[in-house]
């Protein structure tokens, strides 16, 4: 077992486990996008970065990859850590605004500004198709291709792959290619939607009712209702 | 492209997925380029899957997946160049051969590349023509140095024709 | 010649190989370096050889010697006579039999092919009286001129592989690190690890197979003093690389060259095999038992293979994509085994500390940073070339001393050190000490050593943008901050540079540079914002003036300039018009020529050429 400070508080961790795992084990929780449970981790988007050792020598790493150690003194939700995962989702916002993920994300980091010029880029490279296409489906149809701006993922020449079977799990575990939802600013480059939410339950109790990250479930609902109404009508 | 001669290559080097990088730059160097055919035939023999030879292929620099032209102009993008004015020596070889960095003329006679230092900071900025240095390159030299390839080809290919 | 089997034949052959050069009474060695070779210096070696046949001059001791860089790139080709140092400079082919006749034969002294000091006027003779020498301590660089890099027994004639002989027979491996430690040696190659550390925890971590790698995947644009060395001794890397295996328990070894120096490439080729057939390489080294063997490695051109886990990935026939540390290399490197990596010029550091002791080594330098540095000082300075300095020099000494400062009488601005990486260091601060501490509390690196001096006419916006997009380029592209940040960080740039820049840019490049440094994983990413840090830290005018009066005060950037004539110097030359490449200049003989700006393409082309000065760039 390997004993590590948490956000002051003292974890025991199994060896061989990453931060992220220690991390999420205790409950705290760190926003991801290029992580998923049953693949790999590849440690390309950075929002899970964590701060870690003590001042002024402290760094920043990203938990889905770094290994626990022994005494390691680790700040889920320091100020350094916050705000470079605004600007990593304000960048992502900039490049692939339509992806709901990263308007979930910015919803939840409170990233309410673009201050870089939109493009829609789309394809975030954070590799989940790749790791899916080789370690779920032994397929290998997929990869990465070039570097630097021109990276980008591929099968090989663009061309038909023999090795491709169109199972589409990368579309499914695709975070851009999972489109937003109608809220009432569909077409803003940010959402924020969520944000102006006040939870409903505040009308009617003095707490929360319930403990979900990005509320408003129940606020939405009528919209949603209301627009399978007119669907239905039409 | 002969298919033997990539699987000669290829036993030279062994199938280890470590030989994968010194297969393909002896292809580079013998072929002048990775064709479609070179890489299927490598993933083959090495049993690697294609992805990941295509993705070697198209990381590092020194692979071309197209023929190069029949010159080679190489402009040096070192930071001691760049000072003393590559940029704008590069943008008068765009200007006159119209292609960019990477590409190659469509008469195939010449291919533009950009390298990052070749040492010779003495002698910046540095253009090298087929392996020749050209030092102290000014805008108004490109001219007259293009010119001199374009004049020489035409001669060798009237000698050509000829021959014809 | 037969293997080496023991210490005292390794002496013996030495002794006889001394013996047998006693017979060369004077040496021209014609240096054959980076900066040497493209000014045609094969053909001056060959012209030397040709003339010293024909005037039969062979016999009588006279050898022509090809070696590699003698550092003062600026004054190439050099040729240098020995035993006295006699120092010639821009030599053509034409001067080889002048040279045989008149200094080889009679003993003269060529007048026209000194070295002129330009503040006295006087010419210098011999090569440690020039200024750009003078200052220098050249313990790795200086024996370049002594030895034919092909040739082992040169290499040995001078010392070479002592070291080996005593580490195998009378330490311990324990007693080498010890040594290594007590130099305070550190890392060449960017980061400055201690290197006596970093073998020590290789040697502690179990295993029965290690692995040893010399990085001389050298990136940096700006710089080759790694190619310098590899290609002028190569056998002081290898026999580093032999202390540094045995040292830590390793018995297999590579080094990754660049495919980008192919001279580099075939002396590291030769000389492995060199040091095989005479026993110094392969099994059983000196009857040691110790065996070790080295390959060469080709990189096929990515700049972030530089970067060791990279590296090795790239070895293993992957991608060049870094990976997370820990586990660092000395606990699972290459094919996740126990492996040390230093770069070239760490291993060429090695025989001299094991010969002379770790505490003479740590004589020299700062307090933090021991030893000396080899720099490739470039860009608008006059003595370019490759200079090796103690550290905790001034830039001072480095720029003005040894450099001869700014040519043409132009203001000194800075300096960029430490590669693309690195950062610029202003004006002011040219009293700096460069060692480890004091660069990068100034916001730079050392880096692998390129030193790229830079004048007034230099814009230091363009340079944020020049390195942000080399780095954009050259990045992997797997850390999003890495790739989406630069090419951030360069569109906010290019704005800027063509006018197009708006209040709160400097704010956001601060703000996103400060994020890629800290979110990104590898040394690449992480310094890859130092060049817009440092720049925005000590020239944040530049970028005012840039965004708030649309000006480029360098004179740089093509959109915030105009070229014009100044009718009071033109004197109707008709040479820019001429050259024009876009048709813009119109005029007639000794009449003031006038740029049409509407045409202009600000190629620059009429006042590079202008003999009068007579184009103005507002």
């Amino acid at each position: 077992m390997v004993k590590l400070i948490i956000n002051g508080m003292e974890v025991q961790a199994e060896e061989g486990w990453t931060l992220l795992e220690a991390i999420r084990w205790v409950g705290f929780d760190v926003p991801t996008l290029c992580y998923h449970e049953g693949l790999t981790p590849y440690g390309a988007c950075r929002l899970c970065v964590v701060e870690i050792g003590k001042e002024p020598r402290s760094k920043l790493v990203s938990s889905c990859t770094y290994p626990v150690e022994e005494g390691l003194i680790v700040r889920t939700h320091s100020k350094r850590v916050v705000n470079a995962r605004k600007m990593i989702v304000e960048l992502m916002l900039a490049s692939s605004p339509q992806s709901k993920t990263v308007q979930d994300l910015a919803s939840q980091l409170g990233v309410q500004q673009i201050r870089f010029k939109v493009e829609h880029e789309d394809c975030l490279l954070c590799g989940l198709c790749v790791r899916m296409c080789a370690e779920q489906m032994m397929a290998k149809a997929i990869d990465f291709a070039f570097r630097g701006g021109d990276r980008k993922i591929t099968t090989p020449f663009d061309m038909k792959s023999e090795e491709c079977r169109r199972c589409g799990a990368c579309m499914y575990i695709c975070p851009a290619c999972q489109l937003r939802c109608d809220g009432p600013q569909a077409e803003q480059d940010i959402c924020n939607a969520c944000l102006q939410i006040t939870p409903e339950c505040l009308k009617t109790y003095d707490d929360v009712m319930c403990y979900l990250t990005t509320c408003g479930a129940c606020l939405k609902q009528p919209e949603t209702k209301q627009k399978e109404t007119k669907n239905n009508k039409s | 492209m002969e298919l033997s001669g990539i699987q000669k290559i290829i036993e030279k080097n062994g199938t280890h997925r470590s030989a994968l990088i010194p297969i393909l730059l002896d292809i580079q160097d013998e072929y002048h380029f990775l064709s479609r055919d070179a890489l299927a035939c490598v993933a083959q023999t090495m049993d690697i899957a294609l992805v990941d030879v295509y993705r070697a292929a198209t990381f590092y620099k020194y692979f071309s997946l197209v023929p190069k032209g029949e010159h080679l102009i190489q402009v040096c993008l070192g930071t001691a160049c760049h000072v003393r004015g590559a940029p704008g020596v590069l943008n008068e070889i765009q200007r006159k051969l119209h292609i960019k960095p990477r590409e190659t003329t469509e008469d195939k006679l010449f291919t533009l590349e950009t390298v990052n230092c070749l040492g010779a900071c003495a002698m910046g900025p540095i253009i090298v023509m087929d392996e020749e240095y050209h030092g102290q390159m000014t805008v108004s030299k490109v001219d007259k140095l293009i010119e001199s390839f374009k004049k020489h080809e035409g001669i060798t290919k009237d000698e050509q024709d000829k021959k014809h | 010649m037969s293997r080496i089997k023991s210490i005292e034949e390794l002496e013996k052959l030495r002794e006889t190989i001394i013996e047998k050069q006693k017979a060369r009474k004077l040496s021209i060695a014609i240096c054959n370096g980076p900066g040497c070779l493209p000014l045609g210096s094969r053909k001056i070696t060959q012209a030397f050889i040709d003339e010293v046949k024909k005037q039969k001059l062979t016999d009588k001791g006279v050898e022509v010697r090809a070696t590699g860089c003698h550092g003062f790139c600026a004054q190439g080709p050099l040729v240098v006579i020995e035993p006295q140092g006699l120092f010639y400079q821009g030599i053509k082919v034409e001067d080889a039999p002048e040279i045989i006749s008149e200094t080889i034969v009679n003993g003269n002294i060529i007048d026209r092919l000194l070295y002129t000091d330009p503040d006295s006027g006087e010419k210098i003779p011999l090569e440690k009286d020039i200024p750009f020498y003078k200052s220098q301590q050249r313990l790795i660089s200086g024996n370049n001129r002594l030895i034919d890099p092909n040739s082992i027994e040169d290499y040995i004639a001078i010392g070479g592989y002592k070291a080996v002989s005593k580490v195998l027979s009378e330490i311990t491996t324990e007693q080498v690190i010890e040594e290594v430690k007590l130099s305070g040696l550190r890392g060449r190659g960017g980061a400055g690890f201690p290197t006596g550390l970093k073998w020590k925890l290789c040697h502690d971590n179990p295993g029965d197979t290690k692995y040893i790698i010399c990085n001389a995947d050298e990136g940096d644009p700006g710089a080759f003093m790694d190619r310098a060395t590899l290609e002028g001794n190569p056998h002081i890397v290898i026999e580093g690389m032999i202390i540094g295996a045995y040292a830590i328990g390793a018995h297999e070894g590579y080094i990754y060259v660049r495919n980008e120096y192919p001279i580099a490439l075939k002396r590291a080729i030769r000389a492995i095999e060199q040091a095989e057939k005479y026993g110094l390489l392969g099994e059983d080294i000196l009857n040691s038992g110790f065996n070790l063997s080295l390959h060469i490695v080709r990189g096929a051109g990515a700049f972030v293979c530089g970067e060791e886990s990279a590296l090795m990935s790239s070895i293993e026939g992957k991608v060049g994509e870094p990976s997370q540390r820990p586990p660092f290399p000395v606990q699972k490197g290459l094919w996740r085994k126990p492996t040390v990596i230093n770069n070239v010029e760490t291993w060429a550091n090695i025989p001299h500390i094991i010969n002379r002791g770790g505490k003479w080594f740590a004589s020299m330098g700062t307090e933090k940073s021991k030893g000396t540095k080899i720099f490739s000082l470039v860009g608008k300075v006059n003595n370019t070339g490759l200079v090796e300095v103690p550290m905790g020099i001034t830039l001072r000494s480095i720029v003005f001393d040894i450099g001869g400062g700014i040519p043409k009488g132009k203001k000194f601005k800075g300096v960029q050190i430490g590669g693309p990486s690195g950062g610029c260091i202003p004006e002011k601060l040219v009293d700096l000490p460069v060692d480890y501490e004091s660069l990068t509390s100034a916001g730079a690196i050392m880096g692998s050593g390129g030193l790229i001096v830079m004048d007034e006419n230099t814009c230091m916006v363009d340079i944020a943008k020049y390195f942000t997009n080399f780095l954009s380029e050259e990045s992997c592209g797997k850390c999003y901050t890495c790739r989406k940040g630069l090419q951030r960080m360069h569109e906010i740039l290019t704005d800027i540079t063509e006018g197009n820049g708006k209040e709160g840019n400097v704010e956001l490049l601060e703000e996103l540079a400060n994020v890629v440094k800290d979110t990104t994983l590898c040394g690449l990413g992480q310094t890859s914002p130092n060049p817009v840090l440092t720049t925005l830290r000590y020239f944040k005018n530049e970028y005012e003036s840039h965004i708030k009066e649309k000006k480029c005060p360098a004179g740089v950037c093509k959109e915030l300039i105009t070229y014009s004539v100044d009718p009071e110097k033109c004197t109707g030359c008709m040479v820019c018009l001429r050259n024009c490449p876009a048709d813009a200049v119109t005029g007639a003989k000794k009449q003031i020529h006038h740029i049409d700006p509407e045409k202009c393409i600000k190629c620059g082309s009429c006042y590079e050429l202008c003999k009068f000065d007579a184009i103005k760039i507002e």
